[in-house]
């Protein structure tokens, strides 16, 4: 009965990561990560360049695999899951690239209809309309028929996201939303951001080294150093932290640009 | 890996190039034949590979076509054999000259091209983008193009050979006027089923090399730009050396099986 209630509970939590380990050759790059992600809650983690923040999140939907640790998504490890298994459970995260990522050789729309023509059987008129439906989401519409490298890097943004949203996630992973890309456009990625965060309710990671749109964006912050979780909590918490690197790094963030 | 001797790690890299080959093809299997099959992205690439690659094998079979007539029929005027000069230019063809040129050309354009794309798409993370959507990249990117290259290689030899023979009768006749019925009646008394159909398929080979190595050294691509260059070019020079190394075998068992 109580192992029951606790399968129950870890299958409410949409992210789940224990003492996750991840090495490149001799260098350790997470060293023993653990976190949780509720539903309807959106985690920044916060570091400087190179401590593994984006290697995080491709563990998470399982890009790559772990040395050691447990990744959790409703409850179920995805660590060495058969790969049929792991793109059930991939359908149901979104993940939008730090450079878009977008298919170079499709238009706008047939981007964001990729995920939708592979997995969702519809008639090309609704699937059409999925699209555009997707794409007026994010102030896109009008761009719908244009080549990705004609567009800018704040629209390449806003399609990735419309990508990551097409099959309905309940989980969507940031990595550096607004990386490359001027302060008031990246406002404005940050602004959509928490828009669609509060319509469709969903379990957020984003990953960035900049600390000012976090503080926008989240709810909770970590702080990754020397591949651990130095400090967890409200952005309050870690305004009250005396550790010298959270200082620091508080203080140098409040020098940039407010990027996400 | 730390070894005593000077060339040693050349020669583990060398290993473990083919190591990584073997285990990229072992995770080819699968997806090559379990459904649901990518027909939409087959067709686009079938399609690609012959549009782009038709006028070059065309051009490079004629060329082959001239030299052949016009080298060949020197030495067959010298021992009074000119008039052997039809049947010389169709086996010759036919045989070897078609489709070597014809897997070489390819190589040349599909390979730089598939091994650049899959290079390029890689670095931007197109890739992973993929595989998040929950599509098996094998499946889509790779299987569709190693499959057209291999259904692609033998018509593009129909095509070299084709314009080779044509235009190797047209030097001909420029030289000593030869209709072209006579030309072919000549150039194909001796020719049998034996003759062409081996030759033809054993393309199918060199289109899997072009293919495989290609995707493979996409797939595999690191370091942005210069990461891409690099898949591009080891991709032509790789498979160039690969299906001319595979002709030897090939040709060797063709003659054991069609004596």
């Amino acid at each position: 009965m109580e192992a029951t209630q606790t399968a129950n509970q870890n299958a409410a939590i949409p992210i789940q990561v224990k003492i996750l380990r991840k090495s490149f050759g001799e260098q350790a790059v997470l060293s023993g990560i653990n976190l949780e992600v509720r539903q309807g809650e959106t985690l920044s983690i916060l570091g400087r360049s190179g401590t593994g923040k984006s290697v995080l999140l491709k563990l998470i939907v399982g890009l790559q695999a772990p040395d050691s640790g447990s990744i959790c998504i409703h409850g179920k490890d995805i660590v060495g899951l058969p790969m049929d298994q792991l793109n059930e459970i991939r359908m149901k995260i979104g993940f939008l690239f730090q450079n878009s990522a977008l298919y170079d050789s499709l238009t706008v729309e047939e981007n964001v209809a990729f995920p939708l023509r592979r997995h969702i059987k519809m008639s090309d008129g609704k699937r059409k309309q999925r699209v555009r439906e997707l794409l007026a989401s994010v102030d896109m519409e009008q761009e719908s028929q244009k080549m990705p490298g004609d567009i800018s890097g704040g629209m390449q943004k806003r399609v990735g996201l419309a990508r990551a949203l097409a099959l309905g996630p309940n989980i969507l992973l940031f990595d550096e939303p607004t990386a490359g890309l001027d302060p008031i456009t990246a406002a404005e990625i940050g602004e959509l951001i928490l828009k669609l965060q509060k319509e469709r309710n969903m379990a957020s990671v984003v990953v960035t080294h900049d600390i000012h749109g976090a503080q926008i964006v989240s709810d909770r912050v970590a702080l990754l150093r020397d591949g651990q979780i130095l400090i967890e909590g409200t952005f309050e918490d870690l305004q009250k932290s005396s550790d010298t690197f959270v200082v620091q790094f508080l203080n140098d963030g409040s020098l940039g640009g407010h990027h996400v | 890996m730390e070894t005593g001797f000077p060339g040693a790690k050349t020669a583990v890299a060398f290993f473990e190039w083919f190591g990584d080959l073997g285990t990229f093809c072992g995770r080819l299997t699968a997806p090559f034949f379990v459904p649901p099959y990518e027909v939409r992205e087959f067709v686009r690439q079938f399609d690609e590979l012959g549009s782009k690659s038709l006028p070059l094998a065309a051009l490079a079979g004629a060329a082959t076509g001239v030299v052949l007539s016009l080298s060949t029929r020197d030495g067959l005027t010298r021992f009074g054999a000119e008039s052997l000069l039809p049947a010389v230019i169709v086996l010759s063809i036919i045989k070897e000259s078609g489709p070597i040129i014809t897997a070489l050309v390819v190589s040349g354009r599909a390979a730089a091209g598939i091994g650049a794309e899959l290079g390029a798409m890689k670095v931007t993370e197109q890739i992973d983008a993929i595989e998040v959507s929950a599509v098996n990249p094998f499946k889509f990117l790779v299987a569709t193009r190693v499959l057209a290259c291999i259904l692609m290689l033998p018509l593009l030899t129909l095509v070299t050979d084709f314009c080779g023979i044509f235009m190797g009768w047209v030097t001909t006749t420029l030289a000593n006027p030869i209709s072209l019925r006579l030309f072919l009646a000549n150039g194909f008394q001796n020719v049998t089923f034996g003759d062409f159909l081996p030759s033809t398929l054993k393309t199918m080979v060199f289109g899997l090399i072009i293919g495989l190595v290609a995707c493979f050294q996409g797939m595999r691509t690191h370091g942005g730009t210069e990461g891409v260059e690099h898949a591009a070019t080891t991709s032509v020079v790789l498979s160039s050396l690969l299906i001319i190394l595979a002709d030897v075998l090939l040709v060797r068992l063709i003659l054991v099986f069609f004596p």
